[in-house]
């Protein structure tokens, strides 16, 4: 009954070609927005921040990025883990380099410097299609991290092979590191998320968008009704890797504090990107946060289930968990190979019509 | 003969052997892509599962004895029993086949005419279940495996090349492990009597038309969904070898299941539907890693096996994008 455009008048063109065309919708987008931003930084805690927001935030900007490369431009990437990591030793390289620099300019470099090194990988899937892509992208995934393993330079020669985020501050309050207040680095990656989301939002629907889905439908095709694939491939490597590099200077600064290459960006983060992805929607920004939700929601839900409430040792839990998230992801690609967004999308049909479905 | 030939000589022979271990991985993959275009990423936790399962049956483990100990409280961990390792490794694959049969009940009939990348995934969901599943079934302890393979150097080839070496140079003779050169040998009867059973049964003959052409199978009358099963089945027994090869040389735990990610820059440069592909990419890989490591290794700081192979697969695909002897990609519009 009010989820309807009946009403809502459209004068002009920007309000023809919103994001958010229906005024329910709208409504509660700031509604959301507005618990994101004034009430959740006042009711939380860290046992929440450290397992579920902060997480939270952090793979929904990767799973952005990397729902850029593989759900709009069609180039399925296994390197996620790797360009993180880039992402993180960029952030800690800066940090330690030029200790003034603000530490939103060094997220953004950082995010920058991935670009580059995720363009580079890129260029291989000028020639390279398909699956013969992805494994070449775990190319990008062992060399990287073996090199970050490998070259003390990147990690400041400390003993340990470690990395460890030193203290900076926005506005003097401390947002990376392991003293950091709960609220404080919940918002500095809640910003930084909104700020990507609404450039991804807006990015993936004008012309650059657009011509990363024509490579995506059918590469060929695109080439003759004048799509650059170079230029399209090549901008949606850079623009996700931006991304995955941003996630990775927050994973490792914010939520980690401290981290060890091989343990914190393995081949392992890549696949869990990628799930979110394929369980939330390929193709979808909706999506991006869903599969995150859903990702980082669920390990937690089953371990408080089984440990907390049944009493079970950690050990047959995480077992127990790996067979359930197994399950489940073959159980949403039966059900619904376009994931959560597809649900979402159809659950609004609905509701459009409801209460007279006819 | 001077040491520094014969080093090099070692060098590759055991990079040889290793590389025979990743063809045999790889070979699971290849027939699987074949028959069912599925790009099966499981391969190598199939290899730990069997693995597991046959060390769990061989020394008469309980079967998801921690969950019943957990559940019931209990004190439960063994029947008693040893089996002789031939009666196991038939039982295992009886439970390799049972599963073949689940995948296709379960997964696959359910996911035809899907999207190659939903079915790549597909498979991911499945590894991810096969891993904490084995681990629930016989627990996550590292386990060891013997099936009666001999194992350690071989002192006769030590001998011999000692005697290769100039006199009184600073050589002590080859290291070659026993178990590998059992490796190669049952690479090759697996590889000779798979290539014997395509050609010459009507089975094989009926996976032939299967990979060749869906459509045109079905036609003639072939039932994909046996196909498939009987497919599964074959990589299914393709894993039990891989994983008591691998698993009698380092001992049955977890990191098993990541020779699948070894296997993958074998079959992109032998191409995903060619059987001699996956050899002789095998082959390469593994030469190409250790006379690598071998040789430049030590100037990088080592550990370059983690991705020589995969570095050397990409610059090779540039040049051949469909593999050595990958059928040649044609695209139209």
């Amino acid at each position: 009954m009010f989820y309807r455009e009946a009403g809502d008048f459209k004068t002009n063109y920007a309000d023809d070609s919103q994001t958010f065309p229906i005024a329910f919708d709208r409504k509660a987008y700031y509604a959301a927005m507005f618990v994101a931003f004034c009430v959740i930084p006042l009711v939380i805690n860290s046992y929440w921040e450290k397992s579920v927001l902060v997480p939270f935030l952090v793979w929904s900007i990767a799973a952005l990025g990397l729902n850029i490369l593989t759900g709009y431009c069609g180039q399925v990437s296994l390197g996620t883990g790797g360009f993180m990591a880039v992402g993180a030793f960029a952030a800690y390289k800066l940090m330690t380099a030029f200790p003034e620099l603000n530490i939103f300019f060094v997220v953004f470099l950082s995010g920058g410097i991935t670009a580059l090194v995720g363009i580079a990988f890129g260029l291989p899937s000028l020639r390279i299609k398909g699956f013969y892509l992805a494994v070449a992208t775990l190319a990008a995934q062992f060399f990287l991290v073996w090199l970050f393993n490998k070259v003390p330079w990147f990690y400041n020669y400390s003993a340990s092979g470690q990395i460890t985020a030193p203290e900076r501050t926005v506005f003097g309050v401390i947002v990376t590191g392991p003293n950091a207040p709960s609220w404080a680095t919940y918002l500095f990656c809640l910003t930084i998320l909104f700020l990507l989301a609404w450039g991804a939002r807006n990015l993936t629907r004008g012309r650059i968008g657009r011509s990363w889905m024509a490579i995506r439908d059918m590469d060929i095709a695109a080439e003759i009704i004048g799509v650059d694939p170079l230029k399209a491939k090549l901008s949606a490597f850079g623009v996700s890797s931006f991304y995955i590099g941003v996630a990775g200077a927050l994973f490792f600064a914010s939520y980690l504090g401290a981290a060890e290459v091989t343990e914190a960006f393995g081949i392992n983060q890549s696949f869990l990107v990628l799930f979110m992805i394929i369980i939330g929607g390929l193709g979808s920004i909706f999506g991006s946060f869903a599969g995150a939700a859903f990702m980082v929601l669920m390990p937690v839900a089953l371990k408080n289930l089984l440990v907390g409430g049944l009493g079970w040792p950690t050990d047959i839990a995480a077992h127990l968990e790996l067979t359930i998230v197994g399950a489940l992801i073959i159980f949403f690609l039966i059900v619904e190979p376009h994931g959560l967004a597809q649900l979402w999308r159809l659950t609004k049909e609905k509701l459009r019509l409801w209460p007279f479905p006819y | 003969m001077s040491p520094v030939f014969l080093n090099t000589l070692e060098v590759i022979l055991n990079g040889l052997m290793a590389g025979v271990m990743y063809s045999l991985v790889a070979l699971g993959f290849v027939l699987i892509y074949k028959a069912s275009g599925i790009f099966n990423y499981a391969q190598g936790v199939m290899a730990l599962f069997a693995a597991l399962t046959l060390v769990g049956l061989q020394t008469g483990q309980v079967p998801f004895s921690h969950l019943i100990n957990a559940i019931f409280g209990t004190e439960v961990h063994h029947f008693g029993w040893e089996l002789p390792a031939l009666v196991a490794i038939v039982l295992t694959l009886g439970v390799m086949v049972i599963f073949a049969i689940l995948v296709e009940r379960l997964v696959l009939r359910h996911l035809v005419g899907q999207e190659p990348i939903i079915l790549f995934m597909a498979t991911i969901g499945l590894a991810y279940f096969m891993e904490g599943f084995g681990d629930l079934m016989w627990g996550s302890d590292i386990k060891k495996l013997d099936v009666g393979l001999p194992s350690g150097g071989s002192f006769w080839l030590e001998d011999v090349t000692r005697g290769w070496a100039a006199e009184g140079a600073d050589y002590y003779g080859m290291y070659i492990d026993l178990l590998d050169v059992w490796a190669a040998i049952v690479a090759t009867i697996l590889v000779v009597s798979l290539t014997l059973f395509s050609q010459y049964t009507k089975t094989g003959r009926a996976l032939r038309a299967v990979a060749d052409d869906h459509q045109a199978a079905l036609s003639v009358g072939i039932d994909l969904r046996t196909i498939w099963v009987i497919t599964w089945a074959i990589a299914g027994f393709v894993a039990l070898v891989a994983g008591v090869m691998w698993g009698a040389k380092s001992g049955v735990q977890f990191s098993l299941s990541l020779i699948a990610l070894k296997a993958l820059p074998v079959l992109m440069l032998g191409g995903f539907t060619s059987i001699p592909g996956a050899i002789v990419g095998g082959l390469i890989i593994g030469v190409g890693e250790k006379l690598f490591e071998y040789a430049i290794g030590p100037m990088l700081g080592g550990a370059t096996e983690n991705w020589f192979a995969y570095v050397l697969a990409l610059l090779f695909l540039v040049f051949r994008p469909q593999g050595l002897f990958g059928e040649k990609i044609i695209e139209r519009v």
